[in-house]
């Protein structure tokens, strides 16, 4: 099965490469490593997104509440800015990551504990989650000159060239890179996905690594969120209303298998990349914005279908996960 | 409740003790609506009045004739969360149809055949290809609104013939209205498919095990399919019947629907793993959320707070049973 993970992104690499080419052949300006930059830093709250939703689905859950967490955390950490300017930086960020963390482990617990099914989980705490917000806020917007100018500068601060929300995906990829490959933590993701009868039997507790799993998506959306708001310095209810949709296909489209147990950091982000093109090249070449939502709907049947295809595996039991948690 | 009676017999994956609290569900969720009903009949004067509980229909009656045909495809192991996308593709192309001079019949016949065709388009990724129903139809959940989008861009249609509006905002007698008619002869149809055909039998057999049911020789993808189709078929009605209602169509109508279908299908007793649940309790379901959205209403309770009941209420009508059942083998051990 490994050998498949690479031919995959192999073909996602070149599907990127051809949709550039096909951008450029209209508008050359597209390619430019300034707007290349700029697409990476626009796509960089999809790629932190989809390795969290990547690890939830490798452990055959899924996480539809990661757009309402960001939100409520970016409107709280755009709240306490207001409350607090003085408050430094790194402080706020770590309550929103804790804070998203903390939301993540409701999620996650009552997977766990309960053994709800996740799609029935995070489909209610994501209307709650949504909610909470209008009830903090009283569906009041907090604009950009209420924010402190610290506040809204950190994600744009350029720092080797790069603007330092660039920079956070960097590490966080490189970071899971190591996590999936190199630690217990991450081996046991793939082990809970890929079977979890096999799993129980070496000694993994699935619950609590599914736990886990939701913990590091929610933290990755409270981080999120708090660059979210800082970045387009306005918060609101409805802000990435229906993101949660383009993480999951960010994934899907990076081959991770809705089934769990396959996929790659390579894949998810790629996945997001491809995306984030598709988003920036529209306007470009100058197709209405209505038509994104298609398209990205479009991509994940195309490349869910391709995946079941090729990664069709013999005399694998993909249902009868009840038992597995047990 | 003699309809509970038959599934009975079907051994169902859940231990004697959670089963015999699923089996008194629909008693205890006709109680909490008796419940809700008195309170809100203390909370608000406005409560107790014909005109307005015959308003407060319109908060379940389109989302229950989708919750019937989604409880079948629940029962049977699969989901559809397209089906508000649905209703909005459906809207649009009646839309465009009503612009390019359709009547009133033709409108209805558009809205229930794109229904068709999107959960045709659903079924055969599903069941011809294979693919997990979940991912399906969150893509399908995006392609569908966003063809809506692509042709509507941020306009939308209105001016739908008079004739039209009969569907959503008619009256049959007195404060019963077209769509409470639609509504209770679909939920028969359903009970009745459920409860008393051999086809409501080979769904229960499916969702419990599905590789049984194939070796009885049941044709566990064809089954699949039409339920598909029914949910597709119920979108359209419902879409027939939401933009009857509102007389105009925005891309972004229905949006969060499939939500509170779910939530509804779930509420109702069906097992969301699929093999378990029933028509009446769907019924009750319904019943139960147009009382809790109108109460809240009438006491200026805001939308998207309601929706945090809803939220509440879909994961607590699972967990409790449960806390419960955890509690119960505690105490035993």
């Amino acid at each position: 099965m490994m050998r498949f993970i690479p031919v995959r992104e192999a073909i996602l690499g070149s599907a990127i490469l051809i949709l550039l080419v096909l951008v450029a052949s209209r508008f050359s300006g597209f390619v430019a490593p300034s707007n290349l930059a700029n697409v990476f830093n626009d796509t960089a709250p999809l790629i932190i997104l989809a390795l969290g939703q990547m690890v939830v689905i490798l452990t055959r859950c899924i996480d539809l509440s990661v757009a309402a967490n960001l939100a409520l955390t970016g409107m709280a950490a755009a709240m306490i800015n207001v409350a607090m300017p003085g408050l430094p930086i790194p402080v706020i960020i770590a309550i929103a990551v804790l804070m998203g963390a903390f939301m993540g482990a409701i999620n996650g617990v009552l997977v766990w504990k309960l053994s709800i099914p996740p799609i029935v989980v995070t489909l209610g705490t994501m209307t709650i989650f949504r909610g909470i917000i209008f009830l903090i806020s009283d569906g009041k917007w907090v604009n950009s000159h209420e924010m402190s100018a610290a506040f809204t500068g950190f994600p744009r601060t350029v720092f080797l060239g790069l603007p330092v929300l660039s920079w956070i995906a960097i590490f966080t990829v490189i970071v899971f890179g190591i996590m999936m490959a190199r630690t217990q933590f991450g081996r046991s993701i793939f082990a809970v996905g890929g079977n979890p009868h096999a799993a129980v039997y070496t000694g993994i507790n699935v619950g609590k690594t599914q736990f886990w799993a939701f913990v590091v998506a929610g933290a990755l959306a409270g981080l999120t969120g708090y660059l979210w708001v800082a970045r387009y310095a306005v918060a609101y209810v409805d802000i990435a209303g229906g993101f949660e949709l383009e993480v999951v296909a960010a994934c899907v489209i990076g081959g991770i298998s809705i089934a769990g147990g396959i996929g790659s950091v390579g894949g998810a982000v790629l996945g997001a990349i491809f995306l984030g093109v598709v988003k920036n090249a529209l306007p470009v070449v100058n197709i209405s914005p209505f038509w994104q939502l298609a398209i990205s709907g479009s991509a994940i049947l195309i490349a869910v279908a391709f995946n079941a295809r090729s990664g069709r595996a013999k005399g694998r039991i993909i249902l009868k996960s009840a038992e597995a948690t047990q | 409740m003699t309809d509970t009676a038959t599934t009975r017999h079907i051994p169902d994956r859940l231990n004697s003790r959670a089963a015999r609290i699923f089996k008194s569900w629909e008693a205890l969720l006709l109680a909490v609506a008796i419940a809700i009903f008195v309170v809100n009949s203390f909370a608000s004067p406005y409560f107790l009045n014909a005109w307005n509980l015959s308003d407060a229909t319109f908060n379940f009656t389109e989302k229950a004739m989708i919750a019937f045909a989604m409880a079948l495809l629940i029962i049977s192991g699969e989901i559809d969360l397209s089906v508000a996308s649905i209703i909005a593709l459906a809207s649009t192309a009646m839309g465009l149809a009503m612009q390019h001079g359709a009547g009133t019949p033709e409108l209805v016949m558009i809205g229930l055949t794109v229904g068709l065709l999107c959960g045709a388009f659903n079924g055969v990724f599903v069941t011809i290809l294979g693919l997990p129903s979940i991912v399906v139809t969150i893509g399908t959940m995006s392609l569908f609104r966003g063809i809506s989008y692509i042709i509507l861009g941020d306009g939308s249609y209105s001016g739908y013939p008079s004739s039209f509006s009969w569907f959503g905002q008619g009256y049959i007698y007195w404060v019963f209205t077209v769509e409470m008619l639609l509504f209770v002869i679909i939920a028969a149809i359903y009970a009745v498919l459920l409860h008393k055909t051999n086809f409501g039998r080979v769904v229960y057999a499916i969702g419990n095990n599905p590789t049984g049911a194939l070796f009885s020789g049941i044709r566990v993808q064809r089954v699949k399919f039409i339920l598909f189709l029914l949910t597709g078929l119920m979108s359209g009605v419902a879409a027939v019947c939401l933009t009857s209602r509102l007389g105009s169509t925005r891309p972004s109508i229905a949006t969060g629907m499939e939500l509170e279908v779910v939530t509804m299908v779930v509420l109702g007793g069906v097992n969301i793993l699929g093999g378990s649940g029933t028509i009446p309790g769907v019924v009750i379901a319904a019943f139960v959320m147009g009382l809790v959205t109108f109460g809240l209403g009438l006491l200026n309770v805001p939308g998207i707070v309601m929706s945090i009941f809803i939220g509440l209420l879909l994961i607590g009508v699972i967990a409790l049973p449960r806390l419960w059942a955890m509690a119960a083998t505690r105490r035993k051990a």
